[in-house]
């Protein structure tokens, strides 16, 4: 066949092959990595992923917005004069102005610096929330998804029970028994709200721990505390943060919720619920700053933990890479 | 399917002992309780309280004279208004408080799933971006804060619907607008995520190979699909949606349930708040299975599922 | 043997955030009526995205076809008007898909699915259109296909749920079958159950079949032709025989010897070092060069021409330049 294959292949060549010099039909120089060549960087899983975040501005906004939220919470009410409950009897429902720059309240107090002892009390109920979720839900979560079994299908029982109590109701309740203090709206809040993050927790457990690679551990007689910690944490990490960024919000709303029924932070003491309810008589007289910062504050909050849980979403889903 | 229904039966059944064996043990625990004898200066109070609770029985006793007078439905006397029962409290309010939830509960349904499809068929594009802002805003604004901003606005500025109370439809919309917008963006953002999930599934492609028309393959492939997490989370929203009567009642001076709801607690009416949690507990648990329940209607695998997750 | 289907210098790319992807890179074949033609080639290489385009389903956006002509029968597929692509969907050319897991909609019986094309193409009656599917799923060896008609996709094995998915393409009686992985999610003893089935099928209809396949063991046993793609190109391409027996490119060859064969004696398989060439940027030469172990100077910078070796084999390799003959003399 040889002979006949060669003769027809020449014919074949068209002219534009000719053009090619003879000299580079040579065998090519082998370079080791040739053919493990990678064109792009390889970055790595968070890497990837802060990159995506960055690219999504709103989220990226949100994450400004709640820094600044965070500094002016700290630092906030030093930049004021005024005290949280200083009330001046002269300076009753002051408009917005060089002195008190949100104004004052019915009894004279200053809104600014209120509003950031507000910022100060919804960043604490909402960080301790989703804290306190983290521990609870991984823990219990955690125990659930990789015992599995037997175990997985009582604590699972348990959760469905638990998730069809409706927390506000239940929150209400403890806190009509145990009395309004911000310890109360807390331990309240984490009563029903780690159930979430069991979920989640366990979920993820379940579809990673029959990966290749935690199999390997096993089988090599790792230790199950090991395992967990070192192999299925980190590849839990992504959906736990999201639902943490998203705990934060629901706390914010339920604590403004609680103190505008008059169950959360008492007067004099300054939540954002605390002054909308205080404001809510307000709106026929006119005095708006009285509800516009509260208001605000709370909703531009929640908005950037949302946004930002999102976009934390989006950036840490491996689905999306690419 | 029957054995999907009493399992959720009985998971409904543990939910409302739970919460009664909670509610009742809790109100116990309260130091300076209602139920403790002294406390009442009132003797009518306190023969009301004595012939609900039978108090002078041991705790036991009285849990379970509890359970069974929560079974018949029986919510026992007040303390602030010795003439009334709870029961008679709730007759009055619950129905106002249930018509507010149903026009809410339709309004955020039927809108939120609405802008989700038209959000995801519009995929990045300027509908998209609007409606899940309008999403995001809604999830992130208080119903109590936009409560205020539409009477402000709506109401006193504007004057175009009435800011209070419950008599006409035009008096409905303002608290209805108020109460809805947080459950319909949370609608709108499920029903886009899980139908842009749908529309890349292997079925979706196959419809399209089959060269369905575009609006066929939305309507019976890929909406039905889309639907079913919704569906699940109508429950919770449905709790949300309860308790935020609450506020909405009050800001809106609505002869609620809410309303009364929230007296108790301000007046440390200790039955009427554990007759109130109770029962909305019993209602919320109950929706919660019938919402269960319709969605192993929808969903032929639901037995399948089940036995897998066993 | 009738030309049904002429593709020719296919190319398409997809917009991602890292730049363009160029998956398929210049594709061009032909199928006759009747006839199987196996297109095989790596993860990645563009054989999905090129039978996508067939059946203009590549999503758009990110995807874009960007050059060349689709001719089918008389019709040219690219510039078609949607509405009137819809008529070819299904009636004239149908497609089966990877997983028959997810291609079946859970939530829907599968008479439903079954009869809803037939419904849509043509003017049948419900019990007409019924009668249809029964016969459809006899034809793929369902038992008792009228029971099965109200049963849901979730209530079948895998592989009775590829034979309906194989049935329901097959309901309104293609000319083209396109079916790109059919047998890579089933067991081995079903795939090869799968595969008589094809056989039979077009023993009976006469459709014309394009198999898109990673699996040569697949392609041997039911391939008329085969095109061998690599990195968004067809590198070579000839009949079953000639690609087996008389195979030219290195990375074909690379291929064969990477899976086991009853027909030859020696055991050992031999791996092909590497991967293909990242496609943002692909390399202006032979995209083999990297791996291939007879890689040349000219490889790196030019992309090989085409030679034909037989009226039905073709090849795409600077090992075909009678220059790279002397070489190979010399040493």
């Amino acid at each position: 066949m040889s002979m006949n294959h060669l003769a027809e292949k020449q014919k074949k060549h068209s002219p534009a092959g000719n053009d090619i010099p003879d000299e580079w039909f040579k065998p090519k120089e082998k370079n080791e990595n040739d053919s493990e060549k990678v064109v792009r960087p390889s970055l790595s899983y968070w890497q990837d992923a802060w990159r995506r975040l960055l690219k999504n501005k709103l989220a990226i906004g949100g994450l400004v917005f709640l820094i600044f939220l965070t500094f002016m919470a700290i630092f906030g009410p030093m930049l004021s004069p005024y005290s949280v409950s200083e009330s001046v009897r002269a300076n009753q429902n002051q408009p917005p102005s060089p002195s008190h720059w949100f104004g004052t309240d019915n009894l004279g107090r200053d809104v600014f610096t209120r509003t950031w002892y507000g910022a100060r009390i919804s960043l604490f109920v909402g960080l301790m929330a989703a804290l306190i979720d983290f521990f609870i839900g991984v823990i219990y979560g955690g125990i659930a998804g990789y015992k599995g079994g037997r175990t997985d299908n009582v604590m699972m029982r348990i959760i469905e029970i638990l998730y069809g109590l409706p927390y506000l109701l239940v929150v209400i309740l403890l806190l009509v028994v145990m009395g309004p203090s911000l310890m109360t709206i807390i331990i309240a809040l984490t009563v029903t709200g780690w159930v979430g993050m069991a979920r989640i927790v366990r979920g993820q457990v379940m579809q990673i721990k029959n990966y290749e690679f935690v199999l390997a551990s096993k089988s090599f007689g790792t230790k199950t505390s090991r395992i967990i910690r070192k192999n299925l944490l980190p590849n839990t990490m992504g959906p736990i943060i999201v639902q943490m960024t998203l705990t934060v919000p629901t706390a914010i709303f339920a604590e403004a919720f609680l103190s505008f029924l008059g169950l959360g932070i008492q007067s004099p003491y300054a939540s954002w619920g605390v002054m909308a309810n205080d404001a809510l008589g307000t709106i026929l007289s006119g005095h708006w700053w009285r509800l516009f910062f509260p208001a605000f504050f709370i909703s531009a909050t929640m908005f950037a933990f949302n946004v930002l849980g999102d976009g934390l979403q989006d950036a840490l889903d491996p689905k999306l890479r690419r | 399917m029957t054995k999907y229904i009493i399992k959720r039966f009985l998971i409904m059944i543990g939910t409302v002992l739970i919460i009664a064996t909670l509610t009742f043990f809790l109100m116990h625990a309260i130091p300076g309780s209602p139920f403790n004898e002294e406390r009442n200066s009132n003797e009518v109070v306190q023969a009301n309280l004595e012939a609900h609770y039978h108090l002078n029985e041991p705790l036991f006793i009285q849990y379970l004279i509890y359970l069974k007078s929560i079974a018949t439905l029986d919510f026992g006397p007040s303390i602030k208004h010795p003439t009334q029962t709870v029961n008679d409290l709730l007759g009055r309010g619950f129905p106002i408080s249930f018509e507010l939830g149903i026009v809410t509960i339709l309004v955020a349904v039927i809108s939120g799933i609405i802008l989700g499809v038209l959000a995801a068929l519009k995929h990045n594009g300027i509908i998209d971006y609007l409606a899940m802002t309008i999403a995001v805003l809604g999830i992130s604004i208080p119903n109590f804060v936009l409560a205020t901003l539409l009477i402000q606005k709506l109401a006193v500025d504007w004057d175009i619907f009435p800011a209070a109370t419950w008599s006409s439809p035009l008096h409905m919309v303002l608290p209805t607008l108020a109460l809805a917008t947080g459950p319909m963006a949370i609608i709108a953002r499920l029903t886009r995520s899980s139908m842009l999930e749908v529309l890349t599934q292997d079925y979706i492609k196959t419809a399209r190979a089959k060269g369905l028309m575009p609006y066929k393959i939305i309507i019976k492939h890929a909406l039905k699909n889309a639907l079913m997490p919704v569906v699940t989370i109508l429950g919770t929203l449905l709790a949300g949606i309860l308790t935020g009567t609450f506020v909405i009642e009050k800001i809106f001076a609505i002869p609620g349930m809410g309303r009364y709801f929230i007296e108790s607690i301000n007046q440390r009416d200790y039955p009427v708040i554990m007759g109130t949690t109770v029962f909305y507990s019993f209602f919320l648990v109950f929706m919660l299975f019938l919402v269960d329940i319709a969605y192993g209607l929808l969903d032929p695998r639901i037995k399948m599922h089940k036995k897998e997750g066993e | 043997m009738e030309k049904l289907l002429e593709v020719r210098d296919l190319e398409v790319s997809f917009l991602t955030y890292g730049g363009e992807v160029q998956a398929v890179r210049g594709v061009s074949f032909d199928l006759h009526r009747g006839e199987t033609l196996a297109i095989v080639g790596e993860s990645g290489c563009g054989k999905s995205v090129t039978a996508n385009s067939i059946m203009r389903l590549i999503p758009q956006p990110p995807g874009r076809i960007t050059n060349g002509t689709i001719q089918f029968k008389d019709k040219e597929l690219i510039t078609l008007p949607e509405n009137q692509m819809r008529k070819i969907r299904g009636v004239d050319i149908s497609m089966i898909f990877q997983d028959p897991m997810t291609a079946l909609n859970p939530t829907l019986t599968v008479g439903n699915q079954l009869t809803e094309g037939l419904k849509q193409h043509t003017s049948v009656s419900a019990k007409q259109a019924k009668q249809k599917a029964v016969e459809l799923l006899d034809l793929v060896g369902i038992p008792n296909p009228e029971e099965r008609l109200s049963l849901y996709p979730h209530q079948f094995s895998g592989g009775m749920r590829q034979r309906i998915v194989i049935a329901m393409a097959l309901i309104c009686e293609p000319e083209l079958l396109i079916a790109d992985e059919p047998t890579t999610a089933l067991d081995v003893t079903i795939q090869a159950q799968i595969l008589e089935l094809f056989e039979r099928i077009q023993e009976q209809t006469g459709v014309a079949i394009i198999l898109i396949t990673h699996d040569l063991g697949v392609v041997a046993k039911i391939a008329d032709r085969i095109a061998v793609m690599y990195a968004g190109k067809i590198i070579e391409v000839g009949t079953k025989k000639e690609i087996f027996y008389q195979s030219q490119h290195p990375y074909t060859k690379g291929l064969l010897n990477s899976v086991p064969r009853l027909d030859r004696r020696e055991g050992k398989l031999i791996p092909i070092d590497g991967t293909p060439p990242d496609l943002f940027s692909p390399p202006a030469g032979c995209p083999f060069t990297a791996r291939c172990p007879k890689a040349m100077e000219v490889c790196d910078r030019v992309y090989p021409l085409e030679t034909k070796l037989s009226s039905t084999h073709e090849v795409e390799c600077w090992l075909q330049d009678e220059r790279a003959n002397k070489l190979l003399a010399s040493k």
